[in-house]
């Protein structure tokens, strides 16, 4: 915690410029196929470390829209600018790349490989985000960094020491997928329903973990959920359908 | 294309590794399959040149081997290699008079039909010590003893030596017909050791060699193959008889000039007394090895389907786990794998597999067949080295690791559109 502001300051040079942590203007996407279903977005941005909720019922585009802020998916047209970078004019490699090094992703469920060890998920993002490894290098070593990062949210060693990912109870499973995007302070933090397979009192808990650790890494937070009541916890709550605009071909789904 | 990053590509390993324990039964079977298969290629193959190897050089500087008319392959066979049996005999008067043609420059008779334990017994003279040649021109030589020369000394081929613990002078007792267990013994008439040959890696080794006189003397008291009720001749009567054979099995021929080779076996096939057989070893193994050529090439194809087939278990094995393991690779993605990490990832999978099979294939061909060698030599003469691989071998496990990489593609590629098209969103 002491560490936070002189952390701040060197490692995030490139948000220091005058656009949010995301920009998209005019983008549009079809899903190949003949139900292709198609958004578009016309205006969207995100400050540096807000904290979004973004609503929506299943089937409302949410997936859409992740695949399409995380690049792996391109829009047909427009930009989508995170951290200043157009990540649609990126090459395929280079926009996994990208991801790697600048967003933590937490799932729903199943966000762990389940016969790997908790360290190992824990670091997995190291393996392909050479900058997010050097930023924890400076400090310490990758295997203390999760052990800390885990403590934080309330795993402690006896907790995972000795058994697989795939032992641990659902909210701790979401616990150390948490850990897993914090690690190396990425600047986005991009979680879908990380909350919705959890009861209401472990959905509060972990939110309130996931906030304190987003906000201690000053990280950015784009949750998405279908559930509204979530709304006051966060500094802006949008509905999908008041940014994006859908369609399909042929019928409904 | 894509360049993943030296980190990314170990730590692709080091989960290809863990997630392949995680199902580590299927793959151990994979591995299985694949290392039986190998051991079975790496097996036929050993016996198949074993054999052509150990036939080869079982004869070599006879021109001619005589028998009674039969098939070619089975009078090489039997009055050679021992296998099978001879279906008559030829006079003794036949044989005497082919010996005497000027063309002949040596011939050595031989009598089978008696046996030892297991081995066969060969009746036949001096001679053969002498004449029989093996691998390019070798001669026999003893490493005890001397040739037979009284009549009931039995010289010992290394292997019978070897096996039953014989020494010099040790008494053998010879039983009637070739079986290994025999009812009826020759018991009245004990031979002696007087040799005991060097091993040649031939039937000769596992033969019991005594003079044909000795076989007249064992079958003296016998009539219609039974020993004669009420009528024994004891060892020493029997010296006293007349032990001129009236048959012996087939005989070895040495020519005095090679030309007359043809002349010879024409000869001796429209011999106008006794319907007889002449062959020339070497011609008659080229259409024993056209004979086993068939039988050899369907076993390789065989071992090689066997091959295919275990590799196509590993490719059924894999492609059956993709469908759970989407969300794993979700995950990878969401990490930051490329696409094509996700390929390398299936493709080392497949690797791996192919690579502990035929490991372990290796070490059961070896274990096997430092095994079953002894038993082998043993019931079929057929002498296997443990030796190291040679290139050909080695060839063809590079190919097979190859072919498992090449089918591991096909999970792999797979797995490729199947992660290019989820991306993080697999809806389980």
């Amino acid at each position: 915690m002491v560490l936070e502001k002189s952390a701040n300051a060197t490692m995030h040079p490139q948000s220091q410029a005058s656009h949010g942590v995301i920009d998209i203007s005019g983008a549009r996407f079809t899903w190949p196929g003949a139900n292709g279903f198609t958004l578009a977005i016309e205006a969207f941005s995100l400050a540096k470390s807000e904290r979004l909720l973004l609503i929506g019922p299943s089937g409302s585009g949410k997936s859409t829209f992740l695949s399409l802020l995380t690049g792996i998916n391109v829009p047909d047209a427009g930009v989508i600018s995170i951290l200043g970078t157009d990540i649609t004019r990126l090459r395929s490699a280079s926009r996994d790349r990208f991801r790697a090094e600048h967003m933590g992703i937490i799932f729903q469920m199943f966000n762990l490989l389940p016969y790997g060890s908790v360290i190992d998920n824990v670091v997995l993002p190291l393996s392909f985000a050479k900058m997010r490894r050097r930023r924890v290098e400076q400090m310490s070593t990758a295997d203390t960094e999760a052990r800390r990062l885990l403590q934080c949210l309330g795993l402690g060693a006896e907790d995972y020491e000795g058994s697989s990912a795939a032992s641990l109870s659902v909210g701790q499973q979401q616990r150390v997928a948490c850990a897993r995007a914090l690690i190396g302070r990425p600047e986005l933090i991009i979680a879908d329903e990380p909350t919705s397979s959890l009861d209401r009192d472990t959905q509060l808990a972990f939110l309130d973990l996931l906030f304190a650790e987003v906000q201690h890494a000053g990280g950015t937070l784009v949750m998405v959920s279908h559930d509204p009541s979530l709304a006051p916890r966060f500094d802006r709550a949008i509905k999908l359908d008041e940014i994006a605009w859908t369609s399909r071909k042929r019928g409904q789904k | 294309m894509d360049q993943p990053q030296t980190g990314a590509e170990m730590i692709v390993a080091r989960l290809a590794t863990q997630s392949l324990g995680n199902r580590s039964l299927s793959a151990a079977l994979t591995v299985l399959a694949i290392a039986l298969s190998v051991t079975l290629f790496l097996g036929v193959d050993k016996v198949r040149t074993g054999a052509r190897q150990s036939f080869a050089n079982t004869i070599s500087g006879t021109d001619l081997i005589v028998g009674a008319r039969t098939g070619e392959i089975q009078l090489l066979l039997y009055s050679i290699f021992r296998i099978g049996n001879a279906t008559n005999n030829i006079t003794w008067k036949s044989y005497s008079d082919i010996a005497a043609s000027p063309d002949v420059a040596w011939s050595v008779p031989l009598s089978l039909g008696d046996s030892h334990r297991g081995f066969r017994v060969l009746g036949t003279t001096p001679a053969f010590f002498e004449h029989y040649k093996y691998r390019r021109h070798k001669p026999l030589e003893f490493s005890q003893g001397a040739p037979f020369q009284g009549l009931y000394d039995v010289v010992l081929g290394s292997s019978v030596a070897e096996e039953l613990g014989y020494a010099l002078g040790d008494k053998v007792i010879i039983a009637h017909g070739t079986g290994r267990i025999s009812f009826i013994e020759h018991g009245d008439k004990p031979f002696r050791v007087s040799g005991i040959l060097k091993k040649t890696g031939t039937p000769v080794d596992r033969t019991l060699h005594v003079s044909l006189a000795a076989i007249e003397a064992i079958h003296a008291d016998w009539t219609n193959g039974m020993p004669a009720p009420g009528q024994t001749i004891s060892a020493d009567q029997a010296r006293n008889l007349d032990l001129t054979p009236k048959a012996i099995t087939a005989a070895l021929i040495g020519l005095k000039s090679k030309l007359a080779t043809f002349t010879m076996q024409r000869r001796i096939n429209e011999y106008r007394q006794e319907p007889l057989s002449a062959i020339i070893p070497g011609a008659t193994l080229q259409q024993l090895w056209g004979l086993i050529g068939t039988a050899e090439t369907a076993l390789s194809v065989v071992s090689a389907m066997v091959i295919a087939t275990a590799l196509l278990g590993m490719v059924t094995s894999i492609l059956t786990t993709l469908n759970e393991r989407r969300r794993e690779m979700a995950i990878l993605r969401s990490v930051g794998a490329t696409p094509v990490t996700i390929l390398g990832l299936l493709t080392i999978e497949a690797a791996l597999l192919t690579l502990l099979g035929i490991a372990l294939g290796l070490l059961l061909f070896y274990i096997g067949l430092a095994a079953f060698q002894p038993v082998i030599d043993r019931s079929y003469g057929l002498q296997l080295s443990v030796d190291t691989l040679d290139w050909d071998q080695w060839v063809t496990l590079g190919a097979i690791f190859v072919a498992g990489v090449l089918a591991g593609l096909i999970p792999a590629l797979r797995a490729y559109r199947l992660s290019v098209a989820d991306g993080m969103t697999v809806k389980t």
